[in-house]
């Protein structure tokens, strides 16, 4: 084997991945769903004539009819409305915070698994520790401590899945570490930046993508449960989990107030798991990811 | 084995003390102070610092987490400051309520889990494979607090089978159990269908064959026997995961439990109460790992092998 | 007589695909038949044909027919093949250590061959398992009957899997590769063992490797198999004497000498095309060195020669000159 990293046996070019992950049935449907709800949380201003938080009060708990196609809450708001700007919020709040997760997990990973010794040990001991503990404790410790809101809620879905990151990552790493390549680059007088960032890194990227990607559907629930909880984003702000958390109160009253939002969760979270078992399939890295318990 | 058990046992020392540590810790960064909530407005400073000193929050921090962990050893768990009531009372009518509920759902999540799981791998890739997998990956998206209510929605208030809320009769399990039960279901389910599909195309299962065993022997005697060992191990694990998602659910269904406990706790800065149940819950995810362990060298005995 | 086995005109086919192609062959008691070729040549898909284990990885036989003491193998149904497999056809696997199941004691695993086939009380099995032991001389046989796979080395796993093969009293062993995966001088206990058995007991013995070495010391007869079709079969003295096919020539030329990798022919570059791009005349053409353009075009058909074999090859009479 010659020096060069096999990056583009680790990501078979982006877009074919991509293509070869909608070219299955059931990833072409979940990417379908997944692209038609980014939109509408992009394009949300456009499609609705009301705006979020229009409170309409002697419109107040109306079912679904035509003008509102899911009804209004309780201060006469049109849901449907309410659930596209919800989707800005749920999905930023998730997506950013496990973009956050995997950049501070892949970086604790990376180092701990490159140099190995008591950083490691240490490194490993306290991810295998906060790996075992389920992510809603986390979750609540963290909000506990940093207050109820967005970025609680962000930091807290961050920590909750660090380890996770950090674990895989650090795998990986340990795998690479030992491979062709990298003594070459090494023997060659290659630094360690170099050889983490150039070498080990992108070849490790994959699989911590897909898993970042299936951690974004369990983190979406867990804003929502947050939400639930009163401590996610905080009124008039709309997310899904708040909508259902207003909801829970008035369920006997005007049960499509949470149905809706727990549907729209429920729909998301299985596409972006099908559109990842077909990402999966495409970068045949089925036996890389261990499987959280 | 047995030494195997003990050292195993042994090793928990150290992971225990650094999560009372970091569960001592974390609480002290929670803002807010519990002395407030009991003061007047404006009540003088002298009654506040002999609140502190009563608490014993006036020590520096190592003091504290000394006094705190000496009388935790002796199941003095300290006394709630809004309760104002023992903590090892609260946790004591908490804990049953949780565990058996816990229990409950992961007997549920195995024995269905494990049932769809066989069922699925039998009729790999045909149409009831398909049918049971994607039932269990719905099942195990929705979000539990969502699927709470909406059975509540359903089969209480609808129906009027069961009782929306409480914990006085043992119909009001069902709807709780089942809705922890159905997330650990669809982990169950796959693991069980996975591992009997990697089994079943092994060596020795072809030589099994080659014996002139029937194929359902097979499946059973030794397929699902070898497949059994990942779904035990990872179901211990879950153990404190269940408790875990029985937080969301106790407060879901207005049952009494750790969860509910510890979710009043956090809200009122209640530092005793917060710290013994994250300890229990902490305690019950540490006894899971070390019961998958020792449930998993029981069953396999080349681990055994590799530890003797 | 008929013989034991008789393989005529067997095609097998996996998902479309044809794997094997026309394959004639027979066996008899007291007899071993060599099935020689590189990977993907078809082998082992014989040897879990003849086992009656094909429906297992999805392929069928697509033509022709298996006689097992005269009764078509295909006649069988589900319940009457399994009674022949382990029974009257034994088999042994080639890498020992997957063969075992690891969650189950030895003595266990031998047991339930001759409970379930000669009708034995767990009591009786247990008496016939540590028997056959001791005739495979294996050491201390009641305490590796206690024992799990993984505390036995590799040689001594390959017998458990061989006394597994013996305990249902078969008439035939179907041995696929039993000593690639095992140490040289174990490899030589393993064939002493299998040929004892076959002299001692009249057996009859399908002995698939890609060694022949292994095929010099034990065979009588010898096929050679060359992607999914019967290349040349003879008698092994001559075959090694003179060999008729280019491709059997090969073989012998490189008989496997310690470090070699599998597969690798002295001489002979590349390997078994997959079984979608098989080329059309003689399949070896692209990669023998006689090929001339009738290879290219027309399939040879097996023709006997004088010693009684059968070749494969439109220049065999130029060949073995």
């Amino acid at each position: 084997m010659t020096a060069p990293s096999p990056v583009s046996s680790a990501l078979p070019g982006g877009l074919g991945v991509l293509r070869a992950a909608f070219g299955r049935p059931s990833g072409a449907i979940a990417g379908g769903w997944l692209v038609l709800i980014v939109l509408g949380a992009i394009f949300a201003p456009l499609l609705t004539p009301y705006a979020y938080d229009a409170q309409v009060l002697k419109e107040a708990f109306q079912p679904p009819s035509l003008a509102h196609p899911l009804g209004t809450d309780e201060f006469g708001r049109d849901l449907l409305t309410r659930m596209l700007y919800g989707a800005r919020t749920s999905l930023s709040v998730s997506s950013v915070s496990i973009l956050i997760s995997v950049a501070a997990g892949m970086t604790l990973g990376a180092a701990a698994g490159y140099f190995g010794g008591f950083f490691d040990r240490a490194v490993t001991a306290v991810a295998d520790l906060t790996w075992s503990f389920p992510e809603i404790l986390i979750a609540l410790i963290l909000v506990a401590i940093i207050g109820p809101g967005v970025s609680g809620t962000m930091a807290a879905i961050a920590v909750a899945y660090l380890a996770q990151f950090a674990r895989l990552t650090r795998a990986q790493i340990m795998t690479l570490k030992a491979e062709t390549y990298v003594e070459a680059a090494r023997s060659l007088g290659a630094g360690h930046a170099h050889i983490l960032f150039r070498h080990l890194i992108p070849n490790a990227l994959a699989p911590v993508l897909v898993s970042a990607m299936l951690a974004t559907g369990d983190a979406i629930i867990l804003e929502a449960t947050l939400g639930f909880f009163g401590l996610g984003a905080q009124p008039p702000t709309p997310s899904w989990g708040s909508m259902m958390s207003s909801g829970s109160a008035l369920l006997f009253k005007a049960p499509w107030i949470i149905v809706f939002p727990g549907l729209a969760v429920a729909t998301t979270v299985i596409a972006i798991n099908l559109f990842g078992d077909a990402l999966i399939a495409a970068l045949d890295i089925r036996d890389k990811l261990g499987s959280k318990p | 084995m047995l030494a195997y058990a003990i050292r195993r046992i042994l090793m928990l020392v150290p992971v225990f003390l650094a999560v009372s540590v970091v569960i001592f810790l974390i609480l002290h960064f929670i803002p807010g102070d519990p002395i407030d909530n009991l003061l007047k407005v404006g009540a003088p400073p002298e009654q506040r610092a002999e609140m502190m000193a009563r608490y014993g929050l006036d020590r520096p921090l190592p003091v504290q987490y000394a006094i705190w962990l000496g009388k935790l050893l002796t199941g003095d768990l300290g006394t709630a400051i809004v309760a104002r009531r023992p903590v090892a009372d609260l946790i004591g009518q908490a804990l049953p309520h949780s565990l058996l509920l816990g229990g409950l759902a992961l007997a549920f999540s195995t024995v269905v889990g494990v049932t769809l799981g066989v069922v699925a791998a039998l009729n790999k890739d045909r149409f009831l494979d398909r049918a049971i997998m994607g039932g269990v990956l719905f099942g195990s998206t929705l979000p539990s607090f969502w699927l709470g209510l909406l059975l509540i929605l359903v089969f209480a208030v609808g129906l009027g089978w069961f009782p929306v809320s409480g914990a006085r009769t043992w119909s009001s399990l069902v709807l709780p159990v089942l809705t922890i039960g159905l997330g650990g279901t669809a982990l169950v389910a796959r693991i069980t269908r996975v591992s009997m599909v990697d089994i079943a195309a092994k060596d020795f299962v072809l030589l099994l064959h080659a014996k002139g065993l029937s194929p359902m022997r097979i499946q059973i005697r030794h397929v699902l026997r070898h497949a059994l060992i990942p779904v035990v191990t990872i179901l211990a694990l879950r153990i404190g995961w269940i408790l875990g998602g029985a937080v969301t659910v106790e407060v879901v269904f207005a049952r009494p439990g750790l969860g509910t406990l510890l979710i009043k706790a956090l809200s009122q800065h209640d530092y005793p109460v917060v710290q013994a149940s994250l300890l229990m819950l902490a305690m019950a995810v540490m006894l899971g790992t070390l019961l998958g362990d020792l449930l998993q060298a029981a069953m396999d005995p080349r681990v055994r092998g590799a530890l003797s | 007589m008929s013989p034991l086995l008789s393989i005529e005109r067997l095609s097998v086919a996996i998902g479309g695909v044809t794997l094997l192609d026309d394959i004639s062959l027979s066996l008899d008691r007291g007899q071993i038949l060599g099935l020689v070729g590189e990977s993907g040549s078809g082998k082992s898909l014989t040897a879990l044909t003849v086992t009656g284990l094909l429906p297992l990885i999805g392929g069928r036989i697509a033509s022709g027919r298996i006689l097992f003491d005269g009764t078509d193998l295909a006649s069988l149904g589900p319940a009457g093949l399994r009674k022949l497999r382990g029974g009257r056809i034994g088999f042994v696997m080639q890498n020992p250590m997957t063969a075992l199941d690891p969650v189950q004691r030895i003595g266990e695993q031998i047991d339930v061959v001759s409970r379930l086939h000669l009708g034995l009380s767990g009591e009786a099995a247990r008496a016939r398992t540590l028997d056959l032991m001791g005739q495979l001389r294996i050491p201390e046989a009641a305490a590796v009957a206690e024992a799990y796979p993984h505390q036995l080395s590799g040689g001594m796993k390959q017998r458990i899997v061989i006394a597994m093969a013996l305990a249902g009293e078969p008439d035939l062993i179907v041995a696929d590769e039993p000593t690639t995966a095992l140490d040289v001088t174990v490899q030589a206990q393993i064939i002493q063992i299998l040929t004892g058995l076959v002299r001692e007991r009249g057996l009859a013995l399908l002995l698939i490797t890609h060694d022949m070495g292994v095929v010099a010391q034990a065979c009588d007869r010898v096929a050679v198999l060359y992607a999914g079709r019967v290349a040349e079969e003879r008698a092994v003295d001559p075959l090694f004497e003179r060999p008729a096919h280019p491709y059997a020539a090969a073989l012998i030329g490189c008989i496997p000498r310690e470090g070699m990798a599998e597969g690798s022919l002295k001489g002979i570059a590349g390997s078994v095309p997959p079984a979608t791009q098989f080329p059309p005349g003689c399949r070896f053409h692209p990669r023998c060195p006689h090929a001339v353009d009738i290879c290219r075009t027309e399939r040879p058909l097996l023709r006997e020669t004088p010693d009684g074999g059968l070749v494969a090859c439109h220049l065999a009479e130029r060949i073995a000159g």
